[in-house]
């Protein structure tokens, strides 16, 4: 490819942990492969280009922008609109922008309660005058502003319109490779599709499967399982019933259940609502009280078990809004 | 004065026996709450939690799932994976702040009618109680959020004019 036809790429994080910018290293060699396809526009992490640069760019003029992080603050909602505006393809990089991942369960409290948390609450907090961020100080020297902190994350495709999704906390580098490899050739999927295989992590795990029935769920400490049986019929809460394929079934290869990063397999809506469909076929018990106490030991995080990378993303996005919210 | 509150009741009932109840109600003139909007399933197994929280989500303010008595399933024993799926459902919506009594699971059969009737009047009585769900104001963010998105265009419109 000549210079003059090289695409113009562009990478960002939101609310996320800084993983998938990682993750984009871990295609190994192959980034030089993208050094030679691709212009780097924009990528705070490794490049010096400012917003003002994209800012002044002509709207579409970025082929390819990898997006990752949810969106929690006005500053990334902005981000998003902006990098949506500029780019052709954009796309939702990793679990938070695809899902809201680990951030997204701070949907389960509010902007208040996480303040309170975070500047009042935990021990090691000394902060007499109760000084926390807000949006608008006015100081002799002028106004200072900061973005506002929101109540809910939101997903990337809950705030602007997403062409590809590529699921998994974070990606694995060979499926990263596959999606740039089918933008450079033109070979894209169409548009709305998550990135990845269409069956669940279990198609991939190599353990042995038999029926299922379970008395009783463990937690991960409490046990040591074998390293062959299925680990859902040893009574571990292992989420590759309900999860994407694409990861090889890492974590139940290591003796660690699934997490559920990859998300909901293709054609499912609501990732939790499947895994309690999942769940409810393998609890041997038909009694409504012995039920509830087998789900009620076992699983004392219905939440954060069944939604762990996806809450944003659930049909409810978040748990009932409670309290004044901090102006 | 405000209009008085009008329930929004979805109830998935199950084709072999609730749905047939429903109908006896119907030819035997059974009154029962107008509130409730039935959605005919094959099997009270059918009902994916999905379906309730969707239900939820979309505005309605209680969901019921009916299905045959357990021991009579058409299906055999579809409806015990209902009853555990219930169970499941509650203990989550619970969580996320959704009075759990806005679920409710009946077995209704075919020949049960007046029971059903019944069954729909008092779960109407017990979300009226409730007062309304109204789900989706949970998402809105406060006021503050368009101005903040409004005064980060003006801040970078500043920024640009001190550019050489």
């Amino acid at each position: 490819m000549s210079e003059a036809a090289k695409g113009k790429l562009a990478l960002y994080w939101a609310a996320s942990c800084g993983g998938c910018e990682i993750a984009v290293l871990a295609i190994n060699e192959k980034i030089l492969d993208v050094a030679a396809l691709f212009d780097i526009v924009f990528w705070p992490v490794a490049v010096d280009a400012k917003v003002r640069d994209v800012e002044n760019m002509p709207d579409g003029s970025i082929d390819v922008c990898l997006f990752n992080g949810g969106i929690r603050t006005s500053e990334q909602e902005y981000m998003a609109q902006l990098l949506r505006r500029k780019s052709k393809v954009l796309v939702a990089f990793g679990s938070c922008a695809h899902e809201g991942c680990i951030p997204g369960l701070a949907n389960g409290n509010n902007r208040r309660q996480i303040f309170d948390t975070a500047y009042r609450d935990t021990p090691s907090t000394i902060n007499p005058d109760g000084v926390e961020p807000k949006h608008h100080t006015e100081m002799p020297e002028g106004a200072l502003y900061l973005p506002v902190f929101y109540d809910t994350v939101r997903t990337l495709d809950q705030t602007v319109a997403v062409d590809y999704s590529l699921p998994g906390c974070p990606p694995e580098a060979d499926r990263i490779w596959d999606a740039l490899t089918a933008i450079v050739e033109s070979k894209l999927p169409p548009p709305g599709t998550v990135i990845g295989v269409d069956t669940t992590v279990c198609e991939e795990c190599p353990r042995t499967r038999n029926e299922k029935k379970i008395k009783k769920f463990y937690r991960t400490w409490e046990i040591v399982p074998d390293e062959e049986t299925c680990l859902l019929e040893q009574g571990l809460l292992c989420c590759g019933i309900a999860t994407r394929a694409g990861c090889g079934a890492r974590c139940p290869r290591v003796n660690s259940p699934c997490i559920g990063c990859y998300g909901p397999n293709q054609g499912v809506q609501d990732y939790g609502a499947r895994m309690m469909t999942a769940l409810a076929s393998v609890i041997d018990s038909n009694d409504p009280e012995e039920i509830d106490r087998i789900i009620r030991e076992g699983i004392p995080d219905p939440v954060g078990s069944f939604y762990r990378f996806s809450l944003a993303h659930s049909q409810l996005r978040r748990s009932k809004l409670v309290g004044q919210s901090v102006k | 004065m405000a209009d008085p509150f009008k329930p929004k009741i979805v109830a998935f009932l199950c084709n072999w026996c609730s749905y047939t109840a429903s109908d006896l109600a119907g030819t035997a003139r059974i009154k029962y709450s107008p509130y409730v909007r039935i959605i005919r399933v094959m099997c009270s197994g059918r009902v994916d939690p999905s379906f309730v929280l969707k239900a939820f989500a979309l505005g309605a303010d209680g969901v019921m799932i009916a299905g045959c008595h357990p021991g009579d399933c058409h299906y055999i024993e579809q409806n015990y994976k209902t009853i555990r799926r219930h169970t499941m459902l509650r203990y989550f919506i619970e969580r996320m702040g959704i009075e759990p009594d806005r679920l409710r699971l009946v077995w209704a059969s075919a020949a049960e009618g007046q029971y059903l009737a019944e069954s729909i009047d008092s779960f109407v009585d017990a979300v009226e109680k409730l007062g309304p769900l109204d789900w989706s104001a949970n998402w809105e963010e406060n006021g503050d959020r368009l101005e903040a998105l409004e005064a980060i265009v003006g801040e970078h419109a500043e920024a640009m004019e001190v550019r050489p």
